[in-house]
């Protein structure tokens, strides 16, 4: 790791990576779900039939830039 | 540390997504309810009016959308960003950069802000009720989904390229030479992916200009809140952890 020598005392302390992943892995999927059902949920894709998701956040959807109908 | 690094960056998402909540009520919701007004005339003119233009069943009102539904949308959409901001930054902390949690948030913020927010909507930006037509929903969700996977991909090569050219070149010229790397990038893809018009003819232009900076408004606020408010947060959280360490020795 030549290319971080140029101010080795200066860097705070990072956390490891393996410290990081599990929480990646897990925090990372439930974030994402969460933005599909807000962004795309009854727009290109359905999970769940109807179209109540789609209309509940239809101002948000539109608002924060999401493609919708 | 992680664990809490990321609660801390979903508490301060859903405080984002309130404040962001109440830009969009004041500035975006005007401008949708003058697009769906102008739905509707646009369906009143094409049915006689012999017989009344069919209603759509709603199922959901009109107050709830702009009410809570806004509300609910900004508040688990802030919620998920800022998590997402907070394991980004566990990662980014201390690798990048020698700058403090403040900073470095605030840079991560401004840095996400313009590559997830700013430079897809130069290309495919938010559309207001009415522009839009739903068979070509599939296409345009993947051009959009597209757009911002090759944005985030460009961000992670411009400040990869900046970190290597850093210690030769200086962190102006590093600095320089990544932020060109990204513009040169984002134009390039820009002027090769397909252009998405499907604005009806006649439809008023102020009232886009208007939804689309109160689009890009409320993702400002959204990121500004969870950059700043985050950045505060993780150095108490850095403080107190090293504070417990030295007590221990």
């Amino acid at each position: 790791m030549s290319d971080i020598a140029y101010a080795p005392s200066a860097l705070p302390q990072p956390i490891p990576v393996r410290e990081i992943l599990p929480w990646a892995v897990f925090g990372g999927l439930l974030m994402l779900i969460a933005i599909y059902f807000i962004g795309s949920e009854e727009g290109a894709m359905t999970l769940v039939s109807g179209l109540n998701t789609h209309e509940f956040v239809h101002d948000a959807r539109h608002l924060l830039g999401f493609p919708c109908h | 540390m992680v664990g809490s690094l990321l609660l801390r960056g979903m508490l301060v998402g859903i405080l984002a997504g309130l404040f962001a909540f109440g830009f969009a009520r004041i500035f975006g919701e005007p401008q949708i309810d003058r697009a769906i007004a102008y739905e509707e005339q646009m369906a009143a003119a094409e049915t006689p009016s012999a017989q009344p233009a069919e209603e759509e069943p709603e199922l959901v009102s009109r107050a709830t959308q702009a009410g809570l539904g806004l509300l609910t949308g900004s508040v688990i959409y802030g919620a998920a960003i800022g998590g997402l901001f907070a394991l980004v930054f566990a990662y980014v902390h201390g690798r990048i950069s020698p700058l403090g949690p403040r900073a470095t948030a605030a840079l991560l913020a401004l840095a996400a802000f313009i590559a997830i927010v700013l430079a897809p909507a130069l290309k495919y930006p938010a559309t207001p009720p009415a522009v839009g037509s739903p068979e070509t929903i599939g296409a345009r969700t993947e051009l959009f989904f597209l757009m911002l996977v090759i944005s985030i991909a460009a961000l992670v090569v411009a400040v990869a390229l900046a970190r290597r050219l850093w210690a030769q070149h200086g962190a102006w010229n590093a600095g320089i030479a990544g932020a060109a790397a990204f513009v040169v990038i984002i134009a390039t893809v820009q002027y090769a992916l397909p252009t998405i018009n499907e604005i009806p003819e006649g439809y008023s232009a102020d009232l886009l200009w208007r939804f689309r900076t109160s689009s890009i408004g409320m993702h400002a606020v959204l990121w500004t809140v969870i950059g700043l408010a985050f950045g505060a947060l993780a150095e108490r959280s850095f403080a107190s952890r090293s504070g417990r360490r030295a007590a221990l020795r």
